[in-house]
Parts: C-alpha cells; sequence; structure tokens
C-alpha cells in the first residue's frame, strides 16, 4: 500500500500519473466495497476527471500541491458543493449544500482527489456506525466488526485501502474510536485548529474535524493542509498551521510523558497491556513515563452526555421540513414539524434531542447543563495542572478492540462507555490521537492514544511518531 | 406629563423597543442589509442557516450597539449570545442568536424632553428573523392556507431597548419612543423608520390602584406600527383592564395582539402557552469584549444626543430645555447657538428659527448664523419690525441674498420717522370719520381698523405697536 506522501510525490514528479492512482483505489472499491460499505456515495466519475485534470496540470508543468492526486474520503457531514451531504439521516433527503466545507475547498486546492462520501452514525451521534439510515459500516479487518463511530465509514475507507486518506470529525471520540478499531491512525485536532465551517454540527463546542492515514506521517501532512485560520468560523485560532510533517521522525529523548491512571480503570486487560508496552517502548526510546492523575477525567462521560445533547437539540432544530430535506406533510404546521422530524430522525438522534432538551429546560438549567459546564472546567483544569509536570499524556483510546455488530445497539449506555477515554480530550478542546500499536486478544488492533495540551500537536505527532516506528518494528520482528 | 387612568387607577408601562441597525450587510454574514427588495435574494448558507454554516459577527453592528450604549448612559460590558431556541418557519435555524443574561449594554436611562428620567434596563444586540406573509386567512399562521417567508431580513442587525416599567401614560409612551428614535437616529445607528419597520415597539402594561407599589399582572401587547397606535394600543389595554379589574374579574398574564382596524387588543397567546426558550451560550461565537481602545474610539466618534443639545440650547437662550425640544428635532440649535453667540437676541432668534426657519428646510441649510444673527439684531434695535425681519428672513432663506441689510434697502424698509408715521395716521383718521368716534368712545377693536389701515399704506413698514401709540396719544390729546 502506498502512503499519501508517497503518491503526491510521485504525481507531483510525473513518475505515475493521478489517473493511474485513482483508478488502483477505484479498483478495491469496486472489489470490497459491496461487504464494506463504507461510502454513502462513491464518485467514480468525478475523481478520475479530477485526476486527468491533474495530470494535464503536471504535464504542463504547473505546480499541483501538496495532496496532488492522493484519494481522499471525505465524511458525509461535510459540505460539498452540489452533491448530497446526507448525515447518513433521511432527514436530508435530497439536499445537496450549495457550498464547499473549508476542509473541502484547501483540499481540492492541494489537489486531493475524493473518492467518496463516507458513512456515519446518524449525524456523528454513535460508536459504531450501526446509527446509520443506511446500514453500518464494517469492520475491513473482521466483517462480523463494527468499525467504531461516529467516522466508521472514512476508517474503514483508509483500513481498506480505499484511499490512503480520509476526513473525519470527533465529538466524543468519532475519529480516534474507529482509528482504534480499524487500526489506522486517527487524530482530533485542538479545538479550533481546523475550521469547522462547512462541518453539518452535532456539538458545536466540542467537534472537530480531523485525518485518518494509515501513517502518522500522512495524518501530519493532512492536517497541515487543512488546519489554519479561517474567518468563516468565530472559533477558528489565529495562529498559522503548525509545522508537523517534521515532528514525526524527531524522536521522544527527553519528553516526559504521563500515563492517565484513571482512564485504566476498567479496560479490557490486553488493552491495557498494549499501552503499558507503549508505555515502556517509550522510556527505552528516552522519554521520561510515568503515571498521572487527572482526576476529574472520570465525570468527562457524564458532563459529556448533557452537553452535546443539549447542543445538538438547537443544531438539529433546522430540519423541519420548512426549507429543505424531508417534508412529511400535514395539515397545519405544527404536525408537519413532528410527523417530519419523527420520520426524519433515527432513534438515537431522537433520544439525544430529548435528552438535550431536557437539560437546557426551564428549571432543569443549572442542574444539569450548567453542571456540566463546571465539570468541563474542572477537566481542563486537571489537565491543566497534569501539563506542569508533563509535555504529552496516554492511555487506551477505547477500553475494547471493536466489537459485534448488535454486541451494544440494545444498551446505549454501554455504547456510550466506548467514548469514556476519548471524551475528556473534546471537553478540554485539546488535540489527542490514536496510534495502532499490537492486537487484541481476539487479533483485533488496539489503538494507544496519545493526549497533548492545546495547539500541543507538534509533541503529540513526536509521540505518535516514536509509537509507530516501534510497533512497526515489533510487527516485521515478529 | 405622567396623567392618570381613570377612577383611581393608574397605569405602568415598560417598553421593549427593536431597532434594525443601518449597517451595510448583515449581523453574522455579508449579505446587504437592504429593505424593500426582491423578496429572498439577499440570502447565503449563514443566515438561511443552511447545515454547516457558522455565524461571524459584523464589527460595525457592535459599534453601533455601542453608540446606542453610550447615547443612553448604559454600562457597556463584556457580553455573549446565546440562543434561544423555538420553531418557527420565518426562523431559518429554529433559534434566534440573541444576547441573553450578559448584555453588552445595561443599566442605562433615557431623559424626556420634559426632564423625566426612564430607566433602561437592557440594549442588547440579535438578529432579526425572516419575514412571513400568512395566505387565505385571518393573517395569522393558524387559519392561513399557506405562508410565504421572505429570508432578506433574518440576520438583519438589531439592537433591543428595554426600558424599566417607569412609564406612566400613553402620552409618555409616545414621547418616550419619539426621543428614543432621535437618539438611535442622532447615533447614525437606525434610519428610525417605524413604518418600514425599522423600529418595532412592543408594550408591556399593567394597572394599579393609584399610590400602590406592587405591579399588576402585566400584558404584553404586540404589533404597533405607529406612535399613533402605540398611543391608542396602551389606552385600550389600560381601559380593558380597569373594566376586568372594577367587574371583580382579572388580568391575565399573557401577549396580545393590537389590530389597528379594529381599535382592539386580542389575546396570542398565555402564560401557560409561552415558549421555554431554553436559552444557551451560542457556542459558534466567542465572547464579545471590545477593548479600552475600540471604547474610547466609539465614544469619540459620538455627535451631541438631543437630550444635550437641548440644554445647550436651553442654558444659551434662558428657557427650558423643552420649550426648545422642536428646534433640536428639526436640527436648528445649531444655527441658534451660533446666533446668539454673534449676540443675537435668543427670544427673538428662537422665534424666528422655530417658524420661517423651520418652514424652509432647504433655506434653513444656506443660512449662515452670522446673517441669521444680522437680521434678528435688525429686529431687534427696531431697525425692522416685525412683519419685515419675517420678510427680509423669507428673502434670505429663499437665497436672494445673505446680506439682511441689503434686502431691506431693496425693499425700501427703512424705519419710518414718527413724523412721517404720524401724518399718515392722521391721514386715516381723516378718511374714517364714523370708526374714529367710535374708537374715541372708547371701542378699543376698531384699532386693528386703523392699524390694517396704516400698514396697507406704509406697504408693511409701520411698526404695529408704534401706530398705536399715536392712536392713543391723538385719542387722549
Amino acid at each position: 500500500m502506498r502512503t499519501a506522501v508517497d503518491i503526491a510525490e510521485a504525481v507531483r514528479t510525473g513518475a505515475r500519473s493521478a489517473v493511474d492512482v485513482i483508478d488502483e483505489h477505484l479498483a478495491e472499491v469496486d472489489r470490497r466495497e459491496p461487504e464494506i460499505h463504507a461510502f454513502n456515495l462513491v464518485l467514480a466519475d468525478e475523481a478520475r476527471r479530477a485526476a486527468a485534470d491533474l495530470d494535464r496540470r503536471v504535464a504542463a508543468g504547473e505546480s499541483v500541491g501538496r495532496l496532488a492526486g492522493v484519494p481522499l474520503a471525505l465524511k458525509d457531514n461535510l459540505c460539498t458543493r452540489g452533491l448530497p451531504t446526507t448525515c447518513s439521516s433521511r432527514i436530508l433527503d435530497g439536499w445537496c449544500p450549495p457550498y464547499d466545507a473549508t476542509v473541502v475547498e484547501r483540499l481540492r486546492a492541494a489537489g486531493a482527489v475524493f473518492v467518496g462520501k463516507t458513512n456515519l452514525d446518524e449525524f456523528a451521534m454513535g460508536s459504531s456506525t450501526e446509527n446509520s439510515a443506511f446500514g453500518p459500516t464494517r469492520n475491513p479487518l473482521d466483517i462480523t466488526r463494527v468499525p467504531g463511530g461516529s467516522s466508521g465509514g472514512s476508517a474503514a475507507a483508509v483500513a481498506a485501502g480505499f484511499a490512503p486518506l480520509a476526513l473525519g470529525s470527533d465529538t466524543g471520540g468519532s475519529i480516534r474510536q474507529p482509528a482504534a478499531f480499524c487500526g489506522v491512525v486517527g487524530v482530533k485536532p485542538t479545538y479550533g485548529a481546523v475550521s469547522r465551517y462547512g462541518l453539518i454540527a452535532f456539538a458545536s463546542s466540542l467537534d472537530q474535524i480531523g485525518p485518518f492515514s494509515a501513517t502518522v506521517a500522512d495524518s501530519a501532512l493532512l492536517l497541515e493542509v487543512i488546519a489554519g485560520h479561517d474567518p468563516l468560523d468565530s472559533t477558528s485560532i489565529q495562529s498559522p498551521a503548525p509545522s508537523l510533517t517534521e515532528a514525526v521522525e524527531v524522536g521522544v529523548e527527553g519528553l516526559r510523558i504521563g500515563i492517565i491512571r484513571e482512564l485504566m480503570d476498567g479496560i479490557d486487560a490486553d488493552v491495557a497491556a498494549r499501552v503499558r508496552e507503549a508505555a515502556d517502548v517509550l522510556a527505552a526510546a528516552g522519554a521520561k513515563v510515568e503515571e498521572v492523575s487527572v482526576a476529574a477525567t472520570i465525570y468527562g462521560l457524564s458532563a459529556y452526555y448533557l452537553i452535546a445533547p443539549a447542543e445538538a437539540s438547537s443544531n438539529l432544530s433546522r430540519y423541519d421540513g420548512v426549507r429543505y430535506g424531508l417534508r412529511v406533510d400535514a395539515p397545519d404546521i405544527t404536525t408537519m414539524y413532528e410527523q417530519t422530524r419523527a420520520a426524519g430522525f433515527g432513534p438515537e438522534v431522537k433520544r439525544r434531542i430529548m435528552l438535550g432538551t431536557y437539560a437546557l429546560s426551564a428549571g432543569y438549567y443549572d442542574a444539569y447543563y450548567g453542571q456540566a459546564q463546571r465539570v468541563r472546567t474542572l477537566i481542563t483544569r486537571d489537565f491543566d495542572s497534569a501539563y506542569e509536570h508533563f509535555d504529552a499524556l496516554l492511555s487506551p483510546t477505547a477500553p475494547t478492540t471493536a466489537f459485534a455488530f448488535g454486541a451494544k445497539t440494545e444498551n446505549p449506555l454501554a455504547m456510550y462507555l466506548s467514548d469514556v477515554c476519548t471524551i475528556p480530550s473534546n471537553l478540554a478542546g485539546h488535540p489527542a490521537m490514536s496510534v495502532p500499536f499490537g492486537t487484541g486478544d481476539d487479533g483485533l488492533p488496539v489503538g494507544v492514544q496519545v493526549l497533548a495540551p492545546a495547539l500541543g500537536e507538534t509533541v503529540m505527532f513526536r509521540v505518535a511518531g516514536a509509537l509507530e516506528a516501534a510497533a512497526t518494528a515489533a510487527t516485521v520482528m515478529a | 406629563m405622567s396623567a392618570d387612568a381613570p377612577g383611581g387607577w393608574e397605569v405602568v408601562i415598560g417598553l421593549e423597543v427593536h431597532c434594525e441597525l443601518r449597517t451595510a450587510t448583515k449581523l453574522f454574514c455579508g449579505c446587504r442589509n437592504a429593505f424593500g427588495e426582491e423578496p429572498n435574494t439577499n440570502v447565503c448558507p449563514v443566515c438561511l442557516g443552511l447545515p454547516g454554516s457558522l455565524p461571524v459577527l459584523n464589527r460595525q453592528s457592535v459599534d453601533y450597539a455601542m453608540r446606542i450604549g453610550e447615547a443612553l448612559h448604559c454600562d457597556i460590558r463584556r457580553s455573549i449570545f446565546h440562543r434561544k431556541n423555538y420553531f418557527y418557519p420565518d426562523m431559518p435555524k429554529d433559534y434566534q442568536v440573541s444576547q441573553y443574561d450578559e448584555p453588552i449594554n445595561a443599566e442605562g436611562w433615557l431623559e424626556l424632553p420634559d426632564g423625566k428620567r426612564i430607566g433602561v434596563t437592557r440594549a442588547h444586540m440579535e438578529e432579526d428573523t425572516g419575514k412571513s406573509t400568512h395566505m387565505g386567512g385571518g393573517g395569522r399562521i393558524g387559519d392561513a392556507t399557506h405562508s410565504l417567508v421572505d429570508y432578506n431580513r433574518a440576520g438583519v442587525p438589531l439592537v433591543e431597548i428595554v426600558s424599566e416599567p417607569e412609564i406612566g401614560s400613553a402620552e409618555e409612551a409616545r414621547a418616550y419612543v419619539s426621543e428614543l428614535r432621535a437618539i438611535l437616529v442622532a447615533t447614525g445607528a437606525s434610519d428610525g423608520k417605524m413604518e418600514e419597520g425599522s423600529l418595532r415597539v412592543d408594550a408591556n402594561v399593567s394597572i394599579r390602584p393609584r399610590g400602590a407599589t406592587a405591579f399588576g399582572t402585566r400584558c404584553e401587547i404586540k404589533n404597533m406600527n405607529s406612535l399613533r397606535s402605540l398611543g391608542r394600543a396602551i389606552e385600550y389595554e389600560t381601559k380593558r383592564q380597569i373594566v376586568l379589574l372594577e367587574s371583580g374579574d382579572r388580568v391575565v398574564q399573557e401577549t396580545r395582539h393590537w389590530n389597528e382596524d379594529e381599535g382592539r387588543t386580542s389575546s396570542m397567546r398565555s402564560k401557560e402557552e409561552a415558549f421555554d426558550y431554553r436559552y444557551f451560550p451560542e457556542p459558534d461565537l466567542v465572547p464579545l469584549a471590545p477593548g479600552a481602545e475600540w471604547r474610547s474610539a466609539v465614544r469619540a466618534a459620538m455627535p451631541a444626543m438631543p437630550f444635550d443639545r437641548r440644554r445647550a440650547l436651553a442654558t444659551a437662550a434662558g428657557t427650558e430645555p423643552g420649550a426648545v425640544a422642536l428646534l433640536v428635532e428639526q436640527d436648528l440649535d445649531g444655527l441658534v447657538l451660533a446666533a446668539i453667540a454673534e449676540g443675537a437676541d435668543p427670544r427673538i432668534a428662537l422665534n424666528r428659527a422655530a417658524n420661517e426657519v423651520a418652514a424652509d428646510p432647504d433655506g434653513a441649510a444656506r443660512l449662515s448664523a452670522a446673517s441669521f444673527a444680522r437680521v434678528v439684531t435688525m429686529e431687534a434695535t427696531g431697525k425692522l419690525t416685525a412683519t419685515q425681519s419675517k420678510q427680509v428672513l423669507a428673502a434670505m432663506l429663499a437665497g436672494e441674498s445673505d446680506d439682511p441689510d441689503a434686502i431691506a434697502k431693496d425693499r425700501g424698509f427703512e424705519v419710518m420717522d414718527t413724523s412721517a408715521l404720524e401724518a399718515v395716521v392722521d391721514e386715516v383718521i381723516a378718511a374714517n370719520p364714523a370708526p374714529w368716534q367710535r374708537f374715541l368712545d372708547g371701542d378699543p377693536k376698531v384699532s386693528g381698523l386703523f392699524i390694517g389701515q396704516v400698514m396697507k399704506k406704509t406697504q408693511g413698514q409701520a411698526d404695529g405697536k408704534a401706530v398705536t401709540a399715536i392712536l392713543q396719544t391723538r385719542r387722549d390729546g
């Protein structure tokens, strides 16, 4: 399998044609997509046209960008001009955005070739992609297992070799957890590092777009391309995109790395063992590794399941049948609203709208939403204290490896626990990424999560690069 | 000004005024902020609330909001935006972005021309909604067959100015809105056009026994689109509540709709039907905390407000601020102040400005304070009669000349010396023996006839007072 770094280099120099690259990946899509269902929409013709255009520009000696000819899959909650953008929901039936998300514009300008729009849990609410209105995505490593979620389609697309790169969105772990389940790299950047303009909102104060890739270096490259201030997003950070690609091979000599004690509790033994091995590897590479307590992280899940649904209940109000998407006609407007939303949203989305509406109701706001925001402040403060003594932190990405279909669909709380390790970073707005590190007892990949303080992406990629190097060496030796 | 309601009741009014800001673009996007254009042409993904779109705050709107805060003596603060959630088809996101418990402007006041101060609780920023037209029914959504929505107005910046419940009559409510309108126009933030909906007023009305301190149950009245209908609606509502209470009934807290044609209010929704707006901080926007530099720039750019101008003119002219309100409203205070500074008689200057100058706004624009001062002084020193002075001023306003002496000379407006005037008076007495006898018999009304005749003969050059004096001398002598 070729990396994005290699492909872009080969296409830029004319060593390989972009059409050749995309054909190879589309052939893989043809072969395995029917069983995987990573995509809601495959853009085969558009991709071939874009690739052919790139080849013409290379031949004409034009500059073609840092991702020239690299196939890339977009999560189907990123707006693409003139192309259906569904959030894997019936409610957006027939809607085509009249504009591109900022990340889509930046990728197009960098020469990326869009392979398709990937499946997700409806409105990014879920941890297995089983909540898609269009059917689940299967884990390419074991099709009886979920790929994780909500960005399961993007993780699966990279794991299956449909594209070396994909974008997902991460509100409580929706990039990192599926990356762990599918054995790929997944990054949630610092809140505000990547523009959210054109990302269909789930929970605005938590959502962040980020990369999937097979290698750490590819994620670094992709993040460099999409990060940086965007005047269309008021929460976008006013600083230039960080330089990450060099960080990957710098090593961890002298770094202080902490294992978050609270996030090692309730974790499957095989997963916990891999995290400890990762810590050993980093120590062997010259880092100082210790356990550290970030006490408030244990409240993360509870706070998250008030804040995220509260924001979602408001963000999803606009799907009312008046202007676009699904409309179920009815004699009066209230009934039209009710019937449209009853028909358009799946059960998990409805559950969260109800949770969030309740949490914001008059008389309950302080006890629920207000309290959750105070917990959020507490978590940030505890992280800040830890980062006075550590450069980066370590934890499992998820408590388990990829689970079987249906294993948690009957019990929402069990499903929610899947994100217990990833949620604290969203609440704090900090960057975190999942790096594949060995396998569990079931032979499925384990992801180790690397956490860093706000805007600490450089150090995060140093640690991730070191873990990847060690994991690759271990695989070669085995 | 506060006039008590009949029958021992007093009315308590609080007003909420929505003011559309005169920005070039909308509050959160680059769409044009314009009234009266083809429906749904000034729209984009942001103001249509399309999935994935995000708001970016318009700096000019913050500037205007701060100017309004300055003009209303508010504390200008770090503020945040909230989402006000409710479903309505003219609201693209089904929430309105508005400031809630942390508004940009709080705790100010507005001074009425009569000197009474009305507290301003807050003046906060928010976005306007689209405009619905309900077809096939009574014009309301409930009985419409279909509705048309124009989103051109969606996202237009508003400042909502909320008064304390300190307004004591319909008349005072009109005076408050009129004064507020003048202030908003003076800041440059608003065009003040109530008829185009640039200024929209809701009134909270309650009554209580005169002298009571506890508030009665209030009703919120909506849909008043002129000062006149504001006054009528409050008067109607006051009477309605009095009738209810005097017949042993009670007032129900509710929102009521003013029907201009029927001249009455009717129930829209009760307190129980009121929305739970589920306010929470808008996560797509960052806190608004204008720095000291921005705030002092706003303060430095503030034009003088109507109350300052009234006070300045009243002080210079030795009168009450209320007496010069109209002149300030007509923007003539600068002219009068400058004329007074040039030594013009304040009383005559106020008089001529309020009448002749105000009647000719175009002429007023080219009238120099120095020339105005000269014509006023000519009148004050008796070089021109009042009638002559008005004619000279009219000629100056018409653009004939800037030089009152030249105009007076051209018209032959020399002050007649007493002997010449006496001769004319004698002529008129001789020509009217019968009226003259009546005058001698003590009928003062006939003096008007003699003055009129003298004026006619002198083509208005005679001074009426001098003529009266001569007539009296002839009678008594």
